[in-house]
Formats: structure tokens, sequence, C-alpha cells
């Protein structure tokens, strides 16, 4: 036994080591790093797209040309941009929510139909986005919409070509992992001493499902939406052969009707404008809006979960 | 009907369970084996079991969803696959002289014309005259380039070097909307490739360092600010980053590196690898957590630093995930589209250099498909694009997928 005076201290202090310390500040330098480039990214969208946004810019279109500083404005795509994510969550919302409550409520996790569904999910993440975009033009314009013209009996195109409708559902085919994934996360947040509870009652399963999980579940589904939309908003690659126009004088009246679009507009003016310094301010502050949108609805979605997670994390 | 009904939590079932409902068939038997047995919950009335089915088959349709994907992307490119497009501009067809007009029938000279049935019936003689002497000419004009003969859309043109006239040595050209239309797709993979690398060295590196630190190093309450503000990025859209590669960066590197190209593989592979950042951070991130703790706490039992536990013992454990992760970057570089379509200068050469610029597959799709003819050769050669490229994300989805499938098991059967 030793004495209380030499017996070693019972938590030592780490004796400095020089590496440890180099690679720790190297790993957290390339964290700063990255939020350094994206804190100069926002703060130049958000200087020079400052003096270019107003009210005005808000609510006027680009009846005159769309290229003149005073009078165009961004309400067309706004309109465009917004009726196409409505459109797609109306299609995604109902698919993707079934297919998680499939998942998490029936499926049994090792069976066969399961792993495939799960397989198709990661690989639907993974389609990059022109992708879908030829998808949407094969099969939603050439075979879904050519056929509809067949049937109905128009003469000239019109299902058959790119339309509002299209752009939403092929965009609804993208986002649908997206929905798929954030409802499962809601849905097994759920404590299953509700399910339990529910069945030891005499409800059925479906009946369990229905009028005790997915109200429990519905701020999951909300994040999943909130995100498909937040995704889908910015998406330009889907929806250049599917629905989106290059120069609209009207705004889209029908489902069949093509549409101006925020993200697309951010790339005709970057790309196609005739004095690219002269509109510098006009694409700046389309970019703002496009970037605040976007994020204003991330920003919910991340409340949304964050109220998500700790609730799981009572719940286990 | 067993699977339906059999509850999801065993474990829990006997706190539960009625004990009327349990089937006493076997009083000696010890209870577990009986247990398996146990419904719960009301029988299932028909409309239920209708409902539930068709549950089953909406799930189903990410399944369908990707098999239409395939078959109506690949439906497109099929007739260049199988060799069945013909792009020579001189094709076996008969010329038919302007004098023999009259001796055929109007459906027959507007399919040799390549009109449709509208526009021939919108001109007058003298215009379908004047077209057909224009058709005799060009194929005058045309049987002199002996390149007028080649059928560009075959395999050895769409990935061989070929001698083109004018040329002086055999060379890889992309050039689709010239008299002859050439098809090498060798320099559009060059493109893709470059950019992808580009993107990669830059992005994995830091991408895995913040992941490394946020996971490992960090505090928890630092923690909670570093990871959803690297995983801001992500919410950037591509065309917002494709825009700000265009005005912003590509001005200031080439202020900064001067050389010549303002729009290169440089740019662009930086900007594409802000967006993989997000995506190589976020799996790494969730690889390395998924380690179990009592690793990190035995390795600091032992006296190790904190960094010398997230090198030595974290990493190594969760490799397989960052290379998942490192993997999935990849599908998403190759798969970009606006980025490097605004910032790479979109020029279809053959170089390895990164100060040249190039143009990818993805922005080869999203910039010529509005202008083909549909159905036409250019067309079906964008829509191979296409599906090479779905082909090439689909593989890399399933071995990411696959290695992460394994880690979860290890590090679950071990925790």
């Amino acid at each position: 036994m030793s004495t209380p005076s030499s017996a070693p201290r019972p938590f030592r202090r780490q004796e400095f080591d020089f590496w440890s310390f180099f690679f720790s500040g190297l790993t957290g330098l390339s964290t700063l790093f990255i939020l350094l480039i994206l804190a100069v990214i926002l703060g130049n969208i958000f200087y020079h797209g400052w003096e270019g946004l107003s009210w005005n810019f808000v609510t006027s279109g680009t009846e005159r040309d769309m290229f003149d500083l005073e009078s165009a404005g961004v309400l067309p795509m706004i309109v465009g941009t917004s009726a196409r994510v409505i459109l797609m969550t109306i299609l995604v919302v109902p698919v993707g929510v079934i297919t998680a409550i499939y998942l998490t409520e029936y499926a049994r996790s090792g069976s066969l139909a399961t792993r495939f569904i799960r397989g198709a999910i990661n690989n639907l993440a993974g389609v990059p986005s022109i992708v879908f975009g030829l998808f949407g033009l094969g099969f939603f314009i050439a075979f879904v919409g050519v056929g509809m013209d067949r049937i109905l009996g128009y003469e000239s195109a019109h299902w058959g070509k790119p339309a509002l409708l299209w752009a939403a559902a092929t965009l609804a085919v993208m986002t649908l992992p997206v929905v798929i994934v954030a409802t499962e996360e809601s849905l097994r947040a759920i404590a299953p001493g509700l399910r339990e509870a529910s069945l030891s009652m005499g409800a059925t399963k479906l009946q369990t499902v229905a009028h005790i999980v997915l109200p429990q579940a519905l701020p999951g589904i909300l994040t999943g939406a909130i995100l498909a939309i937040s995704r889908a908003a910015g998406e330009v690659a889907p929806i250049l052969f599917t629905g989106a126009a290059y120069y609209m004088a009207t705004m889209p009246k029908s489902l069949s009707d093509q549409f101006m679009d925020l993200g697309y507009h951010v790339f005709v003016l970057s790309t196609q404008s005739p004095n690219i310094d002269q509109t510098r301010p006009l694409l700046y502050a389309t970019v703002l809006v496009l970037l605040l949108l976007t994020f204003a609805l991330n920003f919910v979605a991340i409340l949304l979960r964050a109220r998500l997670r700790r609730k799981l994390r009572a719940a286990h | 009907m067993r699977c339906l009904l059999h509850d999801n939590y065993p474990h829990h079932s006997h706190l539960l369970a009625p004990k009327a409902h349990q089937p006493m068939s076997h009083p000696g038997t010890p209870l577990p084996s009986d247990w398996d047995f146990i419904r719960r919950g009301r029988r299932k009335r028909p409309g239920e079991w209708v409902v539930e089915k068709i549950i089953f088959l909406v799930s189903l349709s990410a399944i369908v969803l990707i098999f239409l994907i395939f078959a109506f992307v690949g439906n497109k490119a099929w007739p260049v696959i199988i060799g069945k497009t013909n792009s020579a501009r001189v094709s076996q067809e008969r010329i038919i002289p302007v004098e023999d007009m009259g001796k055929h029938t109007p459906q027959e000279l507007q399919a040799y014309l390549g009109l449709s049935a509208r526009q021939w019936a919108d001109m007058d003689d003298e215009a379908r005259k004047a077209l057909m002497e224009l058709k005799v000419e060009m194929a005058h004009e045309k049987v002199e380039d002996k390149d007028a003969h080649i059928n560009t859309t075959s395999w050895r043109y769409l990935f061989l070097p070929h001698q083109w006239t004018g040329y002086d040595k055999p060379e890889y050209i992309w050039q689709p909307v010239s008299q002859i239309h050439k098809y090498n797709l060798v320099p559009l993979i060059i493109g893709s490739l470059k950019t992808t690398l580009v993107a990669l060295l830059f992005a994995v590196p830091l991408a895995l360092g913040a992941a490394i630190y946020v996971s490992q190093l960090a505090s928890t309450r630092t923690k909670e600010w570093l990871k959803p503000g690297v995983e801001m990025l992500a919410g950037i859209p591509s065309v917002v980053l494709g825009f700000f590669a265009l005005i912003v960066m590509s001005s200031f590197f080439q202020h900064l590196f001067g050389y010549e190209s303002r729009l290169n593989t440089l740019v662009s592979g930086i900007a594409l690898g802000l967006a993989v950042i997000p995506v190589v951070f976020s799996i790494a991130e969730d690889a390395l957590t998924s380690v179990p703790r009592s690793y990190v706490h035995a390795a600091l039992a032992l006296g190790s630093s904190k960094w010398q536990v997230a090198w030595q013992i974290v990493l190594p454990a969760a490799l397989p995930g960052v290379f998942a992760a490192v993997v999935l970057g990849f599908g998403r570089a190759v798969g970009e589209t606006m980025i490097v379509l605004m910032a790479s200068g979109n020029a279809s050469i053959v170089s390895w250099s990164i100060l040249d610029s190039c143009r990818t597959m993805t922005a080869t799709i999203a910039a010529e498909l509005a202008e083909t003819v549909v159905d036409g050769h250019h067309y079906r050669i964008l829509f191979l694009i296409g599906a090479a490229l779905f082909a090439v994300t689909f593989v890399s989805n399933l071995v990411a997928d696959a290695i992460i499938h394994r880690l979860k098991n290890k590090l679950e059967g071990v925790a």
C-alpha cells in the first residue's frame, strides 16, 4: 500500500502531443474553411442582391423586357416555381407517406420486398437530376402526354409537350426519397407504447396506423414535405425539357402550360444576357430571391426536425 | 395473414397480451414458444385487407420508378446500342432527278424530301421543285466528302479516334451540329472525369476533416452549431453555385492564378466540390458517429488523446462508411449538371489539363437536347449519354449501399 502522498493523482492531465494538436487543428480548420466559403457565398449574394431587391421587383413581371433593369421583375418566376412545387407536393407526399408507413409499420425488416424497396429508394436518391429530366421527357411527355392526346382526341400536341404538370411530376419522382426518409424517421420516433396501447384496446392495425400513428407523425411528414420543396425549388436540370420556358408573355393558366422558373431564370440571366455587367444587379436580386425562398423553407424544416429529434430521444 | 397480424414488438408482448388470448394447447411447454402465436388487436375487416394491400402496392412505387427510368431512358438509346441508327449524310437512297417529279406520288416525294404533310401542303410547286434541286445538289456535293458515307453513330465512331476530312491525324471529336455529325464521346467522358476528379480532390479532404472534427473532437455544444452550418451548403441550389462560380469565382481565380481561359475545369471542379462537400460530410459523419462509444471510452481510458482515438480507433472502424461517402460523392459529382454547364466553358476538347475548359456529359445533354430533332440520332445519342450516367450512378449507389449495410451490421453486432 502506498502512502497518500506518493499515490498518483487519479486524473492525470494528458501529456502534450504535438501531432494530436496539429491534426485536431487541421480538421477544425477544414470545418472552419467550409463555413467560411459558405459565408463568402451568402455574404456576396446578400451584399450585391440587397440593392436590387425591392417590392416592385418582386411584384412586377417581364412584360417589357426581361433584361431591363428598371421594369423587369420576378413575379412570373415566383408564380411558376410555386405552382410546380405545390403540384409536386400534392403528387409526392401521399406516395411517400404510404411507402414510409409500409416500411415502418408493416414490412418485416429482412424480407425481400423490403430490401428491394429500400434499395430502389436509395438508388432513386442518387440518380443524376439531368437523368430525371430525360425520364420526364421520355416517359411523361413522349409516352403519357402523347398517349393522353391520342385518347382525348387533341389534334395538335396539348399534353404531349413540356408542361407544368410534367415538370411537377418529374420533380415528384426526384423528391420521393426525401419524403420517404423524413416520414420514416418521424414514424420511428413515435413511442412503441402508443401502438401497443392502441392494439391492446382492440384496435386493428390499420386503425392504429390511421388514428394513433399518423397524427403523431404529422410534424415529421411536414418536415419531409418542406425538405422536398426546398430541394425541388432550386432544381433546374429536371425541368429544362419538361416545362420551364425561356420567356412567357403570360402567367401559366392551366396544367398544360409552360412556365417561367426562378432557377432557370438565374441560368438565363447569367448565360444569355446581352450585357452581363449591366444586368448584374438583376441577376443578383433574382439569385437572392431564390436563395431566400429555399433557405426559409430549409430553416423551417431544420426547426421541425430538431423538435422531432428531441421527441425521438424522449421516446426511446 | 400471420405476418401482417404478427406483432412488431415481441419483446413487449408479455406485458400487454391478455392472458385469455394465449393458445393453451400445450400447457407443458415453456411459455416463450407459445408467444409467437399471440395475436393482438381485433381481427381485420375485409375492407382493411384491401387497404393494406393498396399500401403495399403503393410502397412498390420506388421500384417501379427505377424500372421506368431504366426502360424509358434506355428505350430511346436502344437503337444506338444495337446499331440501328444511321447518321450517314449520303444514304443508300436513290436520288430522284428533278425531271422525274411527275412520275412519283406526292406521298413518295414528301417522304423523300423529309417533309411533314402540312409542310408539303403549304408549299407551291415552285418551292417543291427548288427543294428537289437542292437535294440533288447536296448529294453531289457530299459524295466528294468520304466522311459523308460514314454512320457516325456506330460504336467505332463513338469511342475510337477517326481522321476526318480536313484533319491531319485521327482525333476524338464531338461536333454534333456540323455537316458531318461527329459523335465521339471520349471528350465528354474525359471532361466529366476531369471535373469530378478536381471536385473530389477538393471536397473529400475538407469534408472528411470536418466530419472527423464534428463527430469526434468538437464539444457537443459546438457540434450543434457546426453540423447544421456545414449542411446548409446542401441547401444552396446548384444553379446558385453555378452562378457564383461563373460570376465571382472565375474572375477571382483568373486574377489569382493569371491563366488564360476564364471558365475552366478548375473553376467548375471547385464549384462542384462545394456541392459534393455536404454529401460526403453527412455520410462520413454518420458512419463515424455510429462507431460504438465503448471503443472510444476504452481507448481514452488507456490514455490516448482525442485525436489518437479519432485517427487510430474510430476512423479505421468506420472506414467502409467513409469509403461509401466518397463513392456517393463521386456519384453526385458525375451527375451534377447546372454547375458544370455554367462554369466549365463547355469546349469539347481532349485535354487532361485542368486549366483548359471542358464539356461534361451532363452539360452536353442539358445544352443540346432542346435543339435536337425528336427521335433523331443526335437525340438518341444524348439519351445514350443519360443512360450511361444512370448506369454509373446506379452502380456507385449499389456499392455504397452494400458497404454501409455491412458496416452497420458489423458495428451493431459488436455493440
